[in-house]
């Protein structure tokens, strides 16, 4: 009995501990300089099918910004800082979309072996062709609406290009990491990493058009916002 | 063997020039599933989405999937054109028991591939593709020493036979590196078709020994048309790279003669660049490779105006010779600039299409060229002489080369 409550008491505590030692990590990312206008997709736009699904033009999305400069669309994550070995367990699917011929979302980030649930919402049939260079690539027929289909990734990669061949201007990116420890910024250019143990850390920031940048951080009880910035090269 | 290799059969040998032309076709819709970056489009095969390929309703035609899919359908056609050839060809120079059992060869090849295909392994189509490739070098080796041209046939079945199967492992493997071969062969064969509908033909079997060529008019033809053969497999590495124009302007390159190619300038050149159908990245390789491009294509322009002059002022202008080096003159013009069009148009798919056709017209031109030239030179050795052609083709300004 003694030693029960003993053990549920440093469960406790541990429990406590774990708690003040994780904290949520936030920031934004910003572009610098003026990059190239969006263009219009015009062979979505002219695709008979594809272009019934649209009331409005649809355009690319290399450089989508918000206020103040925010850069959507950026990769951040943990480049390195965790303790070797650590192990992670993904949490659930990830989901991939194909949406009025568009893959949603453009940026996104997933865990080793996790699920991906690829799904074809549109009533057009599509090829989802990944093109990793560290892992095996893939390329399967999506013909039927709804239809649903699950791929993993088993080696880390930053980042992969996932396209569709029969609608050439459909393509997006996943980032995969062995760890959960990333987020995409929203289109204001906001992140938010949950939960990252304290420590000191490399963040890195990819986008693909812009590029990458790192940052050393230090995770304690206080943390700061992170402010991370990109350029157009000029 | 009979006399029968020197006579002409027409109906062969329009049905051969069909087929030739057919394969141009073939060429052009070949060209177009690259240029719209659709090759992948249909990821099984020799299904198509899970259908037969002759069953896949029209109504799936859609997008990148049509010119990938028709691509397929004309290929088909195109052994079925070529099988038929080969055989025809057999039954038209032999005779007897080599007639026979030279046509039941050629079914028992084309019964064994179609049954070996019902075996949908990576490893049969890899096979079958390895035994087209060798049958293909054993046809031109027999050819080598055989009279007629049965065994051409032999070896442009077995081309195509594995021309097929790559342009299938290309997808089922996803490799890019086997679309490299699968567009260089094309050509390849392409030629083999012209030369077997030449060969038929009254024309070459009656050119004249006094219209001899100087030996260095035929290194030149073999010289350039070897240099299209490169400059048509740079091009194929280029396209199969899917990054895109590499270089977005002409006659500059990134406005410079040479462009810049360190990190820095990559990363302005890919950051600024709007891709619409997800390409890769440029590459500080892919730049360099189309740099050669250009400055091959220079060398190719040069050395084509250089016969053009040469046949035109030793031979003198009624020489076919001297007008088949204009017109393939012509046809490098007009190469370089569809080639300056693809960029100026950003890769625009009928325009860098066009390119791959002109291209193709260009290997033939120079082909021809060649063996015409090793034609007229051979022809001062053989004992039964077809009789001499008319005016047409001698020119009395020829000198024969010893």
């Amino acid at each position: 009995m003694k030693k029960s409550f003993v053990f549920g008491v440093a469960a406790i505590v541990a429990g406590a501990l774990q708690v003040v030692s994780a904290a949520d990590i936030a920031g934004k990312v910003t572009l610098k300089g003026t990059p190239p206008a969006e263009k219009e997709i015009e062979p979505l736009m002219k695709d008979p099918t594809c272009g019934k699904l649209h009331k409005e033009p649809v355009k690319t999305r290399f450089y989508v910004t918000g206020t103040d400069n925010g850069l959507a669309n950026t990769f951040v994550y943990i480049k390195s800082g965790l303790p070797a070995g650590q192990k992670f367990t993904p949490k659930g699917d990830a989901m991939l979309d194909q949406v009025g011929c568009i893959y949603e979302p453009y940026v996104s980030g997933v865990m080793v072996d996790q699920k991906i649930k690829i799904k074809n919402s549109d009533p057009v049939l599509h090829n989802v062709h990944a093109t990793p260079t560290a892992n095996a690539e893939f390329n399967f027929a999506q013909p039927v609406q709804n239809q649903v289909n699950e791929k993993s990734f088993s080696k880390p990669e930053v980042m992969v290009r996932f396209k569709c061949d029969v609608h050439p201007w459909m393509f997006a990116y996943v980032g995969v990491l062995e760890h959960p420890f990333f987020a995409v910024t929203d289109k204001d250019g906001k992140f938010t990493i949950p939960n990252l143990p304290a420590g000191k850390y490399t963040l890195e920031a990819k986008h693909m058009k812009a590029g990458t940048v790192t940052k050393e951080i230090t995770v304690g009880d206080k943390n700061e916002p992170i402010n991370l910035e990109l350029s157009v090269p000029q | 063997m009979n006399g029968s290799v020197n006579k002409v059969n027409k109906a062969l040998r329009n049905y051969a020039i069909f087929t030739a032309v057919y394969t141009l076709y073939l060429i052009c819709i070949g060209g177009l599933v690259t240029s719209h970056g659709v090759g992948m489009s249909v990821p099984d095969w020799p299904t198509t989405y899970g259908y037969n390929m002759f069953r896949f309703p029209v109504s799936g035609w859609i997008a990148g999937v049509y010119y990938e899919h028709t691509h397929r359908l004309v290929a088909s056609v195109l052994g079925v054109l070529t099988a038929i050839l080969a055989i025809w060809l057999w039954v038209d120079e032999t005779k007897g028991k080599d007639r026979r059992n030279g046509v039941i060869g050629l079914v028992v090849i084309l019964l064994i591939a179609g049954g070996i295909m019902g075996i949908r392994t990576t490893a049969v189509f890899v096979g079958i593709a390895a035994f087209g490739v060798a049958g293909a070098l054993f046809g031109l080796y027999r050819q080598s020493q055989a009279d007629g041209v049965r065994w051409l046939g032999f070896a442009a079945l077995s081309a195509v036979i594995a021309q097929g199967v790559l342009g299938g492992l290309r997808v089922t493997l996803n490799m890019d590196a086997i679309g490299i071969f699968h567009a260089t062969i094309a050509q390849l064969f392409f030629l083999l078709l012209v030369a077997i509908g030449l060969f038929q033909s009254g024309w070459w079997k009656c050119l004249p020994v006094s219209a001899a060529v100087d030996g260095r008019f035929r290194m030149l033809f073999v010289g350039t048309t070897l240099l299209i053969v490169v400059q048509l497999m740079i091009a194929a590495t280029m396209r199969h790279q899917h990054a895109g124009l590499a270089i977005p302007d002409f006659p500059l390159a990134y406005g410079k003669l040479w462009p810049a190619t360190d990190d820095a300038s990559l990363h302005f050149y890919n950051a600024h660049r709007q891709e619409m159908a997800g390409e890769n990245p440029i590459t500080r390789f892919q730049i360099i490779l189309q740099m050669i491009h250009r400055m091959v294509a220079l060398v190719i322009l040069l050395a084509v105006a250089w016969c053009a002059g040469q046949t035109r002022k030793v031979l003198g202008w009624t020489n076919p010779l001297a007008k088949l080096s204009a017109l393939w003159l012509g046809l490098i013009v007009l190469q370089v600039f569809l080639g300056a069009a693809t960029i100026w148009t950003g890769k625009a798919a009928d325009v860098a299409t066009s390119h791959v056709a002109i291209g193709s017209l260009s290997l033939i031109t120079g082909g021809v060229l060649s063996l015409v030239s090793f034609r007229l030179s051979s022809r001062r050795d053989e004992k039964n002489l077809a009789p001499a052609a008319s005016s047409s083709f001698i020119s009395k300004s020829v000198t024969s080369s010893r």
